[in-house]
């Protein structure tokens, strides 16, 4: 089996991609695509950690990821309900150009 | 054996990692949605060589079956205007943020690779059965449990949430609001003791007559 560094370098990498995403787009959508990149690269950090042996048969790094997994099916259900919702008022999906609690 | 672990893990990374430069680099939506399912598959099959099989399972249903489905029924919603027009407005902050948020994932991803040992151990195998359903349901409702039931309840609050925010108002709603009621952000309130035409912010609105 593999070392799980190598897990572990990856999901490092995966989780700077998607933050630089995050800072570097405008469009919302791709704004909730970069979160989602960087929550797989943490479940996937948590899942290799809990190969280690002394977490070994218990579970908990993979029941954290589950919880994440359903943490995040809700955040992207409420994100793009909004993402429609300042679209109906703004006609717009960039996140510089909601400002309406701006004054 | 051992080699065709390194192979298949390799083959995953990599996809994965293209998926999400294609989220990043994506000028269409539809094509950040694709890159998104492909690093989902991607990290799908890692957990499986991880032994996670239900939570393959698990994210092959929950991301590639309904996140992104999602994703693309938002996409089609809005249409053409999904794609936002590029501009030059705040280039420079983003390009700062983006530069020290990768200075940093790679003096992280430095880090991980330098405080590695030289002959890293493989990982053991687990018992047999480690990730099934069988074993990993037997945790969620013993240990687990409280957890569980709360997530049931957070899914419900956002499906209630997701609705009263994305859903519009009927005509009957906007015409029988209580004066100085605002349904909506763009909104003027009804009643007008001076009669004046209301403009609020610049905003462009339909005539409602």
């Amino acid at each position: 089996m593999i070392p799980v560094e190598h897990y572990v370098a990856l999901s490092a990498v995966l989780f700077t991609i998607g933050g630089i995403g995050f800072m570097v787009r405008r469009n919302v959508l791709f704004l909730l695509m970069s979160i989602e990149i960087m929550l797989n690269a943490v479940n996937l950090a948590l899942i290799a950690f809990n190969r280690q042996p002394a977490y070994m048969n218990a579970h908990s790094g993979q029941v954290f990821a589950f919880f994440i997994i359903a943490a995040e099916a809700a955040e992207v259900a409420v994100g793009l309900a909004i993402v429609l919702s300042l679209f109906r008022i703004r006609k717009t999906v960039r996140s510089d150009e909601a400002d309406l609690l701006k004054n | 054996m051992n080699n065709l672990g390194y192979v298949f893990f390799y083959i995953c990374a990599f996809i994965a990692v293209l998926g999400a430069a294609g989220v990043v680099l994506a000028k269409n939506p539809i094509r950040g949605a694709m890159g998104l399912l492909m690093m989902i598959v991607s990290i799908a099959g890692l957990f499986l060589a991880l032994h996670a099989e239900f939570l393959a399972a698990t994210q092959l249903i929950v991301y590639a079956g309904a996140i992104v489905v999602l994703f693309l029924f938002v996409i089609m919603l809005l249409g053409p205007s999904a794609t936002s027009p590029s501009d030059s407005r705040g280039r420079i902050p983003r390009t700062i943020g983006g530069v020290l948020f990768g200075v940093l994932g790679l003096a992280m991803t430095g880090a991980i690779v330098a405080t590695a040992p030289k002959a890293a151990a493989a990982m053991a195998s687990p018992a047999a059965g480690f990730g099934s359903v069988d074993a990993f349901g037997k945790v969620i409702f013993s240990a687990a449990l409280v957890p569980f039931e709360l997530v049931s309840a957070l899914l419900m609050v956002a499906i209630i949430g997701a609705i009263a925010v994305a859903r519009g108002h009927t005509k009957h709603e906007m015409a029988h609001r209580s004066p100085g009621e605002y349904l909506r952000a763009d909104d003027v309130p009804l009643a007008d003791p001076a009669g004046a035409p209301r403009t609020a912010g610049g905003l462009t609105r339909e005539s409602r007559s």
